[in-house]
């Protein structure tokens, strides 16, 4: 797997470091959490732990604001994280349906990752390309005006 | 500051600077419904989230209406509550809520109690116009003291500006968004296995019936038609001041002697009293607190003070959970309810002649942290628990009901002896301070060997979250700090933790705001907090009222003494009435 999901010291003592430097700490919550899954690539349960404690917040505190912002993931993103914009432009464009038509192809829901950690599909808010709704970025490139039935091609270009 | 003078409905009001519009409204007998407000005053509890927009009012001048407990007023401010436009998006509102709220209302627990059916009533909602998506998505939670249903929440926030801004438990969040979006412990995770504390403050202001305690009554009744068992009861000191409001009288009316005639109606065999444990606590406490006061000003090693009482479950687990420095310094007393049981299951049942596995042991407590309390394994002998079932004052007045007895209607009667038997000492157990002054009541006779000057300790006596007195122990000043509420206590144990710079000896907590008498098992006040006060005041009113009010002078307790215990903190007490406390990691 390209990405090292491993919650190493190392990882630990970066987020730790980046912490101490901060002048103030309170309010500092969603900076924090940016940070943390910048190091740690996702933030499971022992990263939100270590989060509160370090920033003397609750953990359901914590837990709460990873779970509104959809920016923030519990789960390990594949190398290749399909995002798919659900958007309102895109959504009344079909967007349900290229998600599920990547769901298909690739055995997963939106917002989990293929066992072999290749791939991963995320459905975002608007990304502000409406006028080429329905879309879907993988890595840097954006594909626009999707149908179902392109899908399959362009998983070709990773698999 | 100079007051600010508003138009509300057509009638003029002056309020300070800082009021919020409902405030105004309500000076002029304006009373525009609310639904996810809640000013508990005295406890500085207050939820303000404007989630709701029940309270929403049409102000002169702008344009959308304002949630009027979350608006402050403005000087010339024209507010208008009931134009048809508020009215409007008024039923619009409790329509949307009601659109996805589970409609099992006539077998809900909170039926006849719960807020968002009396505002769809006095709202005028008639018929569901609005269907749509239910929620029913999560499964209920249970923990030994209460129910999670949150496919009933409303999302109003009261529960976690409780858990979070008052106790300071931060076991629950808001978390997820949109119909996802609902009040949960980290990684929603059971409560049980969070830091929760279960002292039930949500359930207390809850306004529907999203949480409520864990129903044991019917427990409570099988075991009293079970022909082999002997059932006996005790009643807490403050169910006595608060049982009345369930039958229609005043906060504050102490309905003693028709509860006990009713709890005999119901079919327990002994009416035994809390009091009476109360006043065992002290004894155990109040001589651990000597000794420990002793070794300390002797410079003893290892000598730790200050000492805090453990009459209260949920700031038990609240240090187990949040102070694991502070673990060795809780008095090692168990609490008058599992003292109780105890001294039930050894001494009574011998008494009797019956196997304690006969002898079912039922409290009737304020509390719904002492339906966790009973169910700890500390407190179990053999798989026996030392009191079998809790049920809170709720939960009686509601067994009463279901029995057809009107206690209005019963000749008064007493407790029995020999468990029935107590002090004043033993009654201010349900109020903040009363601990305290109670224990200070029997350390002063005990190390002075001198009749008290003064019974009544005013200076441990009030409403203040954290109250700090040094009282005179005939020439030895002892300081001692007071907290109720967990957040108070949290302050303070804080303080404690970090240098104890007050010298205080012994802190008195009690986790509920104004001490059991605000407990989490009691008539919902629906935010009125006169009503604490109120029964407060009989608190003090029925110690005042008895011939006894010290808890060495306890007769019974005397007795148990002599003839079984032997010494407080003996070898028998201490297998009996003491218990351990472990550090509990938890999120």
């Amino acid at each position: 797997m390209a990405v090292n999901l491993e919650l190493t010291q190392e990882k630990f003592q970066e987020l730790d470091d980046y912490v101490d430097a901060l002048p103030e700490t309170k309010g500092e919550l969603i900076k924090v959490l940016h940070k943390a899954q910048n190091i740690f690539e996702y933030l499971p349960k022992e990263v939100q732990i270590h989060v509160a404690k370090k920033l003397k917040v609750s953990t359901a505190k914590v837990f709460g604001v990873v779970t509104f912002y959809s920016f923030f993931t519990m789960e390990p993103k594949g190398e290749y994280d399909i995002n798919v914009c659900l958007g309102t432009a895109c959504y009344v464009r079909g967007a349900e349906k290229i998600a599920e038509a990547f769901s298909k192809e690739l055995g997963i829901s939106v917002g989990e990752t293929s066992a072999d950690g290749k791939f991963s599909i995320t459905g975002l808010r608007c990304i502000g390309a409406c006028g080429l709704a329905p879309v879907v970025t993988i890595g840097e490139k954006t594909y626009g005006r999707l149908t179902a039935d392109m899908v399959k091609d362009i998983l070709k270009d990773y698999k | 500051m100079s007051d600010i003078n508003i138009i509300v409905d057509d009638k003029k009001v002056s309020v300070p600077a800082g009021s919020t519009v409902l405030e105004a409204a309500k000076a002029v007998g304006i009373n525009v419904p609310t639904l996810c407000h809640l000013d508990l005053h005295d406890t500085k509890m207050i939820n303000q989230s404007a989630s709701c927009r029940v309270c929403v009012v049409e102000i002169e001048g702008r344009g959308n209406l304002a949630p009027s407990c979350a608006t402050p007023v403005v000087d010339g401010m024209v507010v208008k509550t009931n134009t048809i436009r508020v009215m409007e998006a008024r039923k619009t509102v409790l329509e949307l809520m009601v659109s996805d709220h589970p409609k099992d209302c006539l077998a809900c627990a909170k039926a006849g109690d719960c807020e968002l059916q009396d505002l769809t009533e006095r709202c005028g909602l008639k018929g569901d116009s609005i269907s749509g998506k239910t929620m029913s998505t999560y499964k209920k939670d249970y923990t030994p003291s209460l129910i999670r249903d949150m496919d009933k929440c409303v999302m109003c926030r009261r529960c976690e500006t409780m858990c979070n801004k008052v106790q300071k438990v931060g076991a629950l969040s808001g978390i997820n968004r949109g119909f996802d979006a609902v009040i949960s412990a980290a990684f929603e995770l059971p409560m049980e296995d969070t830091v929760c504390t279960h002292c039930g403050q949500c359930v207390a202001v809850c306004p529907t019936g999203a949480l409520t305690e864990h129903d044991h009554t019917w427990k409570v009744v099988e075991a009293i038609a079970d022909p082999t068992k002997t059932v006996i009861v005790q009643t807490a000191p403050a169910v006595r001041v608060a049982i009345g409001e369930e039958f229609g009288h005043e906060p504050g009316t102490i309905y003693t002697n028709k509860m006990v005639t009713a709890l005999r109606k119901i079919g327990f065999d002994y009416i035994f009293d809390t009091d009476f444990a109360a006043d065992l606590t002290i004894m155990e406490e109040g001589t651990e607190l000597l000794a420990r006061l002793q070794n300390f000003l002797d410079g003893g090693e290892g000598a730790s003070l200050p000492i805090l009482t453990s009459c209260c479950p949920a700031w038990v687990n609240f240090v187990e959970s949040q102070f694991p420095e502070l673990i060795d310094i809780p008095s090692t007393a168990k609490s008058p309810q599992q003292m109780f049981g105890a001294i039930a299951k050894s001494y009574f049942a011998e008494q009797l002649k019956i196997d304690r596995k006969d002898l079912v042991v039922v409290s009737v407590m304020p509390c719904l942290a002492k339906k966790y309390e009973a169910n700890r394994d500390e407190f179990k002998v053999d798989g026996d628990a030392d009191v079998n079932w809790v049920i809170s004052t709720r939960e009686l007045a509601d067994l009463i009901k279901k029995l057809n007895i009107n206690p209005d209607e019963l000749e008064e009667s007493e407790f029995d002896k020999p468990l029935g038997v107590a002090t004043g000492a033993g009654v201010i157990f349900g109020t903040t301070g009363g601990v305290i002054e109670a224990a200070v009541r029997t350390a002063y006779e005990l190390r002075t060997g001198k009749n008290l000057p003064k019974i009544d300790f005013e200076e441990l006596r009030g409403f203040d979250g954290i109250r700090v007195a040094t009282v005179d122990m005939d020439g030895l000043p002892i300081n001692i700090g007071i907290a109720h509420g967990l957040g108070n206590a949290k302050d303070l144990l804080t303080e404690m933790r970090d240098g104890n710079p007050r010298n205080i000896h012994a802190v008195e907590v009690m986790a509920c705001p104004g001490g059991c008498i605000g407990g989490a098992g009691q008539p919902y006040h629906h935010g009125d907090s006169s009503i604490l006060k109120a029964r407060q005041k009989a608190i003090y009113e029925v110690d005042k009222s008895l011939p006894i009010r010290k808890s060495h002078e306890n007769p019974a307790i005397v007795e148990l003494y002599e003839k079984y215990l032997g010494k407080p903190c003996g070898h028998l007490s201490h297998e009996l009435l003491h218990t351990t406390y472990n550090i509990k990691e938890k999120v």
